[in-house]
């Protein structure tokens, strides 16, 4: 039994049952951040913000939705839009941050790839955020089939689709996920449950593992420096501040980070009251209609590029391009074999590589966008195969890089 | 040491009832997002094959898919046995002949069209296309439009039970299972 003293502030009576001021003191005042670090490292904070976002507006429309093949439609275009006081904000800032979150996640991928912040003891880091992604891809899904409007319909029947393999012809597999022939009642309720609580709870034990990721071997800075924490740490306590190379997590780092925050939210809630509509398709404002494909499907823009790595091939070797393009992320920091963990402006041809493979990924965006005809697919067809080339040729080029 | 022995054993007492637990656990799981009975039930549709013209594209319903019937004309069936592939496809019924096929692209599920001009169904998604019995002429679908299981009776088509002419459809892999 521990020793306990008569309270003098609720502060010590606090601290004296739940070790607040130590809890304080690890997480925050004395959790130390490089100095050397630009506003690309804020895009953590602005992921954590816009989930909250995500999670509070979901909360509300939670109150009037129905997971009813019958009822979906009309409570969402109807009950939430005409009738719920705000209704239409709560909606439109779900749609626009399911949207704008997957733009900062990419920002947030590439800035890791740029400054090789996934190796020498950050693998963990990079791991967890690829699930990460990967739970927030079947958030993004799952979300989409709710207001069961026709893009709904038919992105759930293509994607449930992809389930039978191909030539493997695993019916029975795509009727078990779907709860039917078809997507109807049983696989609206299933999708359903999946958003409001599996899924979010993987997200939210997905994001405590990221952050653990991040505690021992700390943040990454933009020289890829490695600096003694415990020493410059040291600097700071002394009190000489303007030679130590790190600053606390609170309040040093997160006065920037929120600065980049409150501009982030400012073009944020732009897009919520002006421009809402990129994130609403007109093809799901039709309700569903299992008699009736729409002309040219397509899925959310986040999509489009490992999408358009599916398409211009035939089923199963699309599938198994497909496949490789949702998984090959994960072996980054085991493909990449140079023992440098600098920026790729310093490592030679990874250079070169970094910025193909972005360049690559957003032609397959625009390819993925358009209908598969003519010139638009011979570009989808190359961008689709310098994607995978890429990647076979990454151990390659960065087993001949030069230690820096 | 002795305790350590115990422990151990009550450990793997305790993974052994937890194993139990989490396979049958799982078991039930699965079951549960099995479709319902009366999902599987309401699997069956019966047709008038009487009732439909010829070269014009009829879409009925069954498990919630919809179905392509075209009945062929003269001209069609003419084109079709000089294809014996072709000529397998078709359902005859009475003296007439029928194209009765999912009408789902076997690529990855979207609904073709009919151009009754150019006697051919086009796939907007990807752009396969089929021929008028349901054989694919240009990918990326992998083959030609499923048949679904059907049963002859009298002038009527019943979906959902499989007769002996469907039958021999899939022993000579004319389609797949639907």
């Amino acid at each position: 039994m521990a020793h306990f003293t008569k309270a003098t502030s609720l502060h010590d009576w606090l601290n004296q049952r739940l070790a607040i001021d130590t809890l304080r003191r690890v997480l925050a005042t004395e959790y130390w951040i490089p100095k050397n670090i630009n506003f690309l490292w804020a895009m953590g904070m602005v992921l954590a913000i816009t989930f909250g976002l995500l999670l509070i507006s979901g909360i509300f429309l939670l109150m009037y939705y129905q997971p009813n093949v019958n009822l979906a439609f009309d409570s969402v275009n109807y009950t939430i839009m005409q009738e719920v006081g705000y209704g239409w904000l709560w909606r439109h800032v779900h749609g626009v941050a399911a949207s704008v979150v997957f733009l900062i996640i990419y920002i947030h991928m590439f800035t890791g790839i740029y400054y090789g912040s996934y190796k020498k003891g950050r693998e963990m880091i990079w791991l967890s955020g690829m699930l990460l992604f990967v739970a927030f891809s079947a958030e993004a899904f799952s979300g989409y089939m709710l207001p069961w409007g026709q893009m709904s319909y038919w992105a759930g029947m293509v994607i449930t689709n992809l389930f039978s393999g191909g030539s493997l012809h695993a019916d029975g597999l795509v009727e078990w996920i779907r709860g039917d022939y078809v997507p109807a009642q049983a696989f609206l309720n299933r999708f359903f449950m999946l958003h409001v609580l599996l899924i979010p709870l993987a997200i939210l034990g997905l994001i405590g593992l990221h952050f653990g990721a991040l505690r021992i071997p700390h943040v990454n800075n933009q020289d890829g420096e490695e600096i003694d924490f415990e020493a410059e740490a040291a600097k700071y306590k002394a009190g000489d501040k303007a030679n130590s190379k790190v600053i606390a997590f609170v309040n040093d780092f997160m006065s920037k980070d929120m600065m980049v925050v409150g501009i982030y939210l400012i073009f944020f809630f732009y897009l919520v009251f002006y421009h809402y509509d990129f994130a609403m398709d007109p093809v799901n404002f039709d309700p569903a209609d299992g008699l009736k494909t729409p002309a040219h499907i397509y899925p959310e823009w986040y999509f489009l590029w490992s999408y358009e790595i599916l398409r211009p091939f035939s089923t199963n070797t699309g599938l198994i391009a497909f496949a490789f393009a949702q998984v090959i992320f994960f072996a980054l920091p085991f493909l990449d074999k140079s023992p440098n963990a600098v920026p790729a402006s310093r490592r030679g041809l990874f250079k070169y590589w970094f910025w193909a493979m972005l360049i690559d990924m957003i032609i397959l965006t625009a390819m993925g966008k358009v209908p598969p005809e003519g010139a638009f697919s011979t570009i989808g067809l190359y961008a689709a195969l310098t994607f995978i080339g890429l990647w076979i040729a990454l151990p390659f080029i960065t087993k001949t890089e030069k230690k820096v | 040491m002795k305790n350590n022995s115990r422990r151990g054993f009550m450990g793997k007492a305790f993974g052994a009832v937890a194993g139990v637990g989490a396979v049958a656990s799982l078991y039930a799981m699965k079951r549960s997002w099995d479709p319902l009975p009366s999902v599987k039930a309401a699997g069956f549709t019966t047709l008038d094959m009487s009732a439909y013209k010829e070269n014009e594209l009829v879409t009925e319903k069954w498990r919630g898919k919809p179905i392509f019937v075209l009945k062929q004309t003269a001209d069609m069936v003419k084109k079709a046995e000089a294809n014996p592939k072709d000529m397998e496809r078709l359902i005859k019924i009475g003296n007439d002949y029928f194209m009765v096929c999912l009408g789902l692209c076997t690529h990855l599920g979207c609904i073709p069209g009919y151009d009754s001009d150019e006697k051919s169904f086009l796939c907007a998604c990807h752009g396969g296309m089929y021929d008028f019995t349901g054989d694919v002429t240009k990918a990326p679908p992998p083959r030609g439009l499923d048949i679904p299981p059907f049963k002859i009776d009298g002038n009527k088509l019943v979906l959902g039970e499989e007769g002996p002419e469907y039958k021999k459809m899939l022993e000579n892999g004319t389609t797949l299972r639907a």
